[in-house]
């Protein structure tokens, strides 16, 4: 027994074997079951009519993709995925310009930095409740309008058709504008100082040291954050299911595939919705990958 | 939170003229002039923007119903007490939470760190056949956004007999993590193999490497994968939603989220539940606001 603990000690090709084995074999276990099994289920369930219960289910085709296609019902979430863009690109430009103002010399930077970053951080229900408050009536929002004589403007901000989908969607700036700032912030701050200094000194303004130097170096992650807003806006979930439940023309997607899959129980329908999206964003990750593999 | 604040503006700002160097002979210019003001009055709208909505909430959070009924939402609230956390606390059931959201933190976040630190090292140190499709697979694995394979992964977690158990949870938040993976794995990187070497030429075993040499390096991506997974499993929200439905389950997130039912016109109390669950992480971000950056902008990459 002693000479075999002794030759494990020597071994160290049988010891890599194991530890090869032991260490790696738990994570893409996991990996295996709860990314991969799932992706080729929900291919397999999107071609069936399974309900999620019954133990049988029928070959439908393409008929679920066909539906999530073309039926005004399904394609009308991805029109409020419209809303979430919009406000998206209003967000990656204050990101960008806050990022700016805070490379300058700024006094109280930290608190600056803080006060845009922190809603980042914020419980997602939180920020559900929060902006359920901002918006009611005699709430914050209406409040405010009062205060400038402006109660002409004071609408019924989240019962409102025409304002609805905007409202939710706005709080998505005040919840990840910081996350986008941080990104281009530590592009921006990855830029030698020095390189300004020299700038300074051959006389170039600030908009040409923006142009030519800050903006060539948050180009690629002005990418990514694209890519993330793209993603994030059509997995848009937790405040519109917290602040409307999606009623009135507020769905989203994802929450449109788990009411079909759980509340109306066409399971099949809901795989089909979830392989459409993972597609889309396949596509648009694929075309952020090659545009900033075109630049090295 | 206003305390808090302040005491930290003033850090901050005694910081902030410790470093800039005074040359108060200089003179600016009109334009510069116009500039600076633009620049700080862009700067304190948008942080009034980011502190009005929650500002509000904390004042709303001490009313009574009958003072919030009748006032003004940035009116300041008669009495200072403490009436509308304890409802929330007590009868809200958020101390249930508070120790739900506990345990599945404590729980995933040794295995994330176990398993992460692991995998890292058995990758980074030693060749094997299967590397590269792994690693290939960890990669693609990040593009499925997690929420749209709910639907499948339900039918998983219920195969498994788990719905309806904190496992649940926490198996999903081990299984979908390959961000801590590649933090670990960019540390190690960095750990020179010669002390591997040295360790061997004294008869380590491999596992004794990890152990004694690896690890105790590798505290500093620890600390940050507790600190960045740490928020995101603490405002974890669908997950617990949809796979842990039973009422002595709920977590932090989902109890909150319950005040909509009974509490529904109850809006002092949902304020003060908002300001509970906020709490603990302006306690962190204060404290820890390094390593959340660093973390947070590191995971993109």
């Amino acid at each position: 027994m002693q000479s075999a603990i002794e030759k494990f000690k020597t071994n160290y090709r049988l010891q890599r074997r194991i530890i090869v084995v032991l260490f790696t074999i738990v994570p893409v276990a996991l990996l295996l079951v709860f990314s991969y099994l799932p992706l080729v289920k929900m291919i397999q369930y999107s071609f069936t009519d399974w309900d999620g219960i019954s133990a049988n289910s029928h070959f439908v085709g393409l008929q679920n993709y066909k539906t999530v296609l073309t039926n005004p019902q399904y394609i009308q979430v991805f029109k409020v995925s419209l809303y979430y863009f919009a406000v998206a690109i209003l967000q990656l430009a204050l990101a960008m310009l806050l990022a700016v103002v805070l490379s300058y010399k700024v006094k109280f930077p930290n608190l600056w930095k803080g006060l845009v970053f922190f809603p980042y951080l914020v419980n997602g229900v939180a920020i559900g409740f929060i902006f359920l408050y901002f918006y009611k009536q005699n709430g914050t929002l209406d409040t405010i309008l009062n205060f400038f004589h402006l109660d002409s403007w004071i609408k019924l901000w989240l019962g409102n058709r025409s304002t609805n989908n905007w409202a939710i969607a706005m709080t998505s700036l005040w919840r990840y504008t910081g996350y986008n700032f941080l990104l281009f912030f530590g592009a921006i701050q990855s830029v030698d100082p020095e390189i300004y200094e020299a700038a300074d000194m051959d006389g170039a303004n600030k908009w040409q040291q923006f142009r030519y130097i800050m903006f060539p170096a948050i180009r690629e992650i002005f990418l990514v954050n694209v890519i993330l807003s793209v993603s994030g806006c059509l997995s848009a979930f937790d405040t519109p299911y917290i602040m409307t439940n999606g009623a009135n023309g507020t769905s989203t997607f994802v929450i449109q595939t788990i009411n079909t899959a759980f509340k109306f129980n066409k399971l099949g329908l809901a795989s089909a919705m979830a392989i459409v999206l993972l597609i889309i964003i396949i596509i648009v990750t694929v075309i952020q990958r090659l545009a900033t593999r075109e630049k090295d | 939170m206003n305390q808090n604040e302040n005491r930290r503006e003033k850090e901050i700002a005694a910081q902030a003229v410790d470093e800039i160097p005074v040359n108060k002979h200089k003179h600016y210019t009109a334009g510069q002039i116009f500039w600076k003001v633009l620049k700080y009055a862009f700067l304190i709208l948008v942080s009034l923007c980011t502190l009005i909505p929650i500002v509000v909430v904390v004042l709303g959070s001490f009313k009574t119903q009958a003072e919030f009924l009748h006032g003004n939402v940035f009116a300041l609230p008669k009495s200072w007490s403490f009436e509308n956390y304890k409802t929330a606390f007590i009868d809200g059931g958020m101390l249930e939470g508070f120790r739900n959201t506990g345990f599945i933190l404590i729980v995933s976040m040794l295995g994330k760190i176990f398993f992460g630190a692991m995998f890292a090292y058995a990758v980074n140190r030693f060749d094997f056949k299967l590397k590269k499709p792994i690693m290939t697979l960890f990669l693609l694995a990040m593009l499925i956004p997690a929420i749209a394979s709910q639907v499948a992964t339900f039918q998983i977690i219920n195969g498994m007999g788990l719905f309806d158990t904190i496992w649940s949870v926490i198996l999903l938040n081990l299984g979908t993590d390959a961000m801590s993976i590649y933090i670990f794995l960019q540390y190690l990187r960095e750990i020179p193999y010669s002390l591997d070497e040295a360790a061997l030429l004294e008869g380590a075993t491999y596992f004794q490497i990890f152990r004694k040499v690896i690890m105790p390096l590798l505290k500093a991506p620890i600390v940050t994968i507790i600190i960045i997974s740490g928020v995101g499993i603490y405002n974890d929200f669908y997950n617990p939603l949809l796979y842990m439905p039973d009422d002595s389950l709920k977590v932090i997130s989902t109890a909150l989220y319950a005040f909509k039912g009974p509490y529904g016109t109850n809006w002092p109390v949902i304020l003060a539940g908002v300001i509970i669950v906020m709490l603990p992480i302006l306690i962190l971000f204060l404290t820890c606001q390094k390593y959340i950056y660093n973390g947070v902008s590191g995971a993109v990459k």
